[in-house]
């Protein structure tokens, strides 16, 4: 390892009791507080302990499922979930620095509501909000809104995904140019003239897309960080695209170092391609983590949860088992391939976030490569991004 | 003098006041230019408020909803407070720092779907344990529309059809799920008890869904119901579905005439006078005494309506640009221009004008008779404050109003953001305590606790049995 290693960029991912499907069977987990704030408040606000620049929340708009595109019908795993935008702005106020980043599903829902709620996040936590956009092809959540029908879908590249993830690119420009739709200063309580707002101050989006149309401006002012964090996980070209065009955090899963250095520069390509070289875009990688001071004993728990869910658990991203040291190993050595951070699944929430925030960490901390105090007040901040400029503004 | 309660019995029961508070928003009630006016948007004005009101054991903090920035003459309109907050997310970050106030919050049936804002309430309801509701409201304009995918094609003789579909899909919703099927057996493996949990199909003529809600069954089972609305059709909706309503019916008679009507109405629905509260709407003055009072009303008044602010709302009636006359001169003497383009959009109270020119010669009247300028007579046909006075004036005015079934209680606007409800917890609240009418502390947990309401489950085996 070098001796004046670049600081990484930490995440933890929550879902539910953690990533493994009988992560709820641990002694450690509490599934039948998952509906409370108390449970999402001592997550975050131990993931805020360790110094992580920002948690993720899952969220879907049916039940979990072990299938990609259809409910299963399972008992024995945890079923229904609350919505994340809402358990991060119940949290908001009792953190400080971490960053709240809840998944939106660009596919149901109205881009006008979304880009309300997050600059409202942004309000609450001043200054630490995101949001993470995701699509959904599963036929039984568009059941769910009756308003469109999809088509079965059983890969990745193919007109219809395309057209799934060109609507959500269309929903991110549209939160965007409604966070700008209010220039920083439009608030002037002129009290000579009477004018609450300096109208010219405040600007139409007329947004026109093949999905929707939006007028504009937003309802609320522009947010404290003028622009709060915009992320997207990707797995292939159609969602790397995305990243590039539309996120400031891309979240990747590549299984080795060869890998992480093949994706970073397809990413940084798409990225030259949407016109964004210049512009910061963290790459993050994604791992599942079980963790225990003893290597043998993470092991040991991942195939006692494995026999307990009856298969083996695969991921979409890489699963480590190991000690804190090994895999503070590991993401130093994926940091060459040119990831900026990594977002960590703890596969045991009870278990796995406390390893990440006790035991990782410090041994980060160690290495000079992790951060030993909150430097900034805002998310953007924490990941070294500038207050963007307002691009209605601008125009 | 307070009211003596030991040496004067009550002839009957007392009935106990309800008390909510409204966090003012984008309209000329709210004073923004007064010096102790704060932000509308930042957190920690919510919070201020909503501890005074939940210090003050409020039934509930209320918040309003817009979904466009008004606009009039084709520009945006900047005389009042411009901007507001969502409503989910600050009702549910207020959870985090109230222990058991009520947050209730108007959402819109037109531009969102049930399973959307369902989830969502169920989620406040999980999130503040108990003490979510939801205003139902509905919008048609294609205006509005503009800001959304839905669009604004709703036509108006739809919009009740459209919401009470879309409350009682929200409903099925919320009762997918009974509260028992989440077992959690870490030993035997099982998490649901029942792998149809949450299944729904509606079919109707709005919406037609179904599959499985993913929220389990919340505290208060479902949020608490508001109706606001004063028509004939908003009035039966109330009473077949509504725990709440809001009213605008300020007077002492026109509060009782709605309140005898709409309670009149809950028998045909298998329901109990006392299943549906009814609370308008309040802005009061408030100083030491009632000469202070008078004063200070009048003060208000006059910063609540600038010669800007009266010249605009004079165009709601003339619908014409009027930005060429003197507020402080007669009003004018062209007509009102009747065409079907309004003036002003995204306003709820331009209907309120059906016959423009009818009002137009009222107004005119009223002006000559009294020799007022257009500033004036928009002060004096405006809202004004319900209750004016003393501490002890309001207290007593309030239980007046409540104990002759005038309402059950108020909605109170504060015309100062956020501080404005601070002087009315601290002086008027212990006189109503002191007078047995109000709380002095909350009994239960959740809204419906404050409020008086059964969990919906009682209710429903309640109108089976009866």
């Amino acid at each position: 390892m070098s001796a004046n290693p670049t600081p990484l960029h930490l995440a933890v991912a929550l879902d539910g009791t953690g990533w493994h499907p009988a992560s709820w069977r641990e002694p450690v987990s509490r599934p039948r507080d998952l509906f409370t704030a108390a449970y999402w408040t001592d997550l975050i606000t131990e993931a805020e302990r360790g110094l992580l620049d920002l948690v993720t929340l899952e969220d879907g708009l049916g039940l979990q499922s072990s299938h990609f595109l259809d409910p299963d019908g399972r008992t024995d795993q945890v079923r229904g979930r609350l919505d994340a935008v809402l358990i991060a702005s119940r949290v908001a106020p009792l953190t400080q620095h971490i960053g709240l980043v809840p998944t939106v599903v660009a596919t149901h829902t109205e881009p006008f509501h979304i880009s309300k709620a997050i600059a409202t996040l942004d309000y609450v936590s001043s200054g630490r909000a995101g949001l993470r956009v995701q699509i959904t092809a599963r036929p039984n959540e568009a059941a769910h809104f009756g308003r469109r029908t999809l088509g079965r879908i059983d890969r990745y590249d193919t007109p219809a995904v395309h057209e799934l993830f060109d609507e959500a690119a269309d929903h991110v420009e549209v939160v965007r140019r409604l966070w700008d739709s209010w220039e920083d200063d439009a608030e002037i309580r002129d009290t000579a003239t009477g004018r609450f707002i300096d109208r010219d101050k405040l600007h139409y989006i007329d947004f026109e897309g093949r999905h929707f149309s939006v007028k504009g401006p937003s309802i609320t002012p522009r947010p404290p960080q003028g622009q709060p964090i915009v992320s997207a996980l990707a797995h292939e070209t159609v969602p790397y695209r995305l990243v590039a065009r539309s996120a400031d955090i891309g979240y990747v899963t590549p299984f080795d170092t060869d890998g992480a250095r093949a994706i970073v520069s397809e990413v940084r390509a798409e990225q030259r391609a949407a016109g964004r070289a210049d512009e910061p875009l963290h790459i993050f990688g994604d791992l599942v983590v079980f963790l225990d001071g003893d290597p043998a004993a993470a092991r040991a728990r991942q195939e006692r949860l494995d026999t307990l869910a009856g298969e083996p658990y695969t991921s979409d991203a890489r699963i480590f088992a190991g000690s804190p040291a090994e895999l503070a190993d590991l993401l130093q050595e994926f940091e060459t391939a040119g990831l900026t951070g990594f977002r960590l699944r703890p596969a045991v929430a009870g278990h796995d976030l406390p390893a990440i925030t006790r035991g990782l960490v410090p041994e980060l901390q160690r290495r000079g490569a992790f951060r030993r105090a909150y430097e900034a007040d805002t998310l953007r901040g924490l990941l070294g991004l500038a207050r963007p400029a307002n691009r209605c503004a601008a125009a | 003098m307070t009211s003596p309660t030991t040496s004067s019995k009550p002839r009957r029961p007392v009935k106990q006041i309800h008390l909510a508070a409204h966090f003012p928003g984008v309209n000329n009630t709210t004073v923004w230019s007064d010096p102790r006016a704060g932000s509308h948007i930042e957190f920690s004005s919510f919070a201020h408020f909503a501890r005074t009101a939940e210090r003050a054991k409020f039934d509930f903090l209320f918040l309003a909803e817009g979904l466009r920035l008004r606009e009039q003459g084709g520009h945006i309109y900047d005389l009042d407070v411009v901007g507001r907050p969502d409503t989910f997310t600050v009702l549910t970050a207020l959870a985090a720092v109230t222990e058991r106030i009520g947050l209730t919050g108007t959402i819109n049936s037109t531009f969102n779907e049930p399973y959307e804002v369902a989830r969502q309430f169920a989620g406040l309801d999980h999130l503040s344990d108990g003490r979510a509701a939801w205003n139902v409201v509905t919008s048609w304009d294609a205006f509005t529309g503009e800001n959304f995918r839905r669009g604004g094609f709703l036509p108006q003789e739809e919009r009740y059809s459209r919401a009470k579909e879309f409350l009682a899909t929200a409903k099925e919703l919320f009762d997918s799920w009974h509260g028992d099927e989440i077992i959690a057996d870490q030993d035997t493996g099982t998490f649901l008890k029942d792998a149809k949990a949450g299944s729904f199909t509606h079919t109707g003529q709005h919406f037609d869904i179904h599959g499985q809600f993913n929220v389990p069954r919340s505290p208060q089972g479902r949020p608490v119901i508001f109706q606001a609305g004063d028509s004939e059709e908003g009035r039966e909706f109330a009473a077949a579905e509504a725990d709440a309503i809001f009213s605008r019916h300020g007077t002492l008679e026109a509060g009782r005439a709605f309140y005898t009507d709409v309670k009149s109405r809950l028998a045909k629905y298998g329901r109990r006078r006392d299943q549906l509260l009814i609370l308008p709407a309040a802005t009061f003055a408030l100083a030491d005494t009632d000469a202070e009072a008078e004063e200070l009303a009048r003060e208000v008044r006059r910063q609540q309506v600038s010669g800007a602010t009266a010249l605009k709302h004079l165009e709601f009636v003339w619908n014409r640009d009027l930005s060429s006359y003197d507020p402080e001169g007669p009003l004018p003497d062209v007509d009102p221009d009747v065409g079907d383009n309004h003036i002003a959009q995204g306003r709820a109270q331009v209907r309120m004008y059906r016959d423009p020119m009818a009002t137009a010669r009222e107004w005119r009247a009223l002006a000559e008779a009294n020799n007022w300028s257009i500033r004036d007579l928009v002060i004096h046909t405006g809202n004004r404050q319900n209750f004016v006075g003393s501490p002890a004036t309001l207290a007593r005015t309030i239980d007046e109003y409540v104990q002759s079934d005038a309402s059950d209680g108020f909605i109170l606007v504060p015309h100062l953001t956020p501080t404005g409800l601070d002087e009315f917890a601290d002086k008027v609240v212990p006189l109503l305590q002191e007078q047995g009418v109000f709380r002095t502390d909350y009994e239960g947990p959740t809204l419906r606790d404050h409020l008086g309401l059964a969990h919906p489950d009682t209710e429903t085996e309640e109108r089976q049995a009866s």
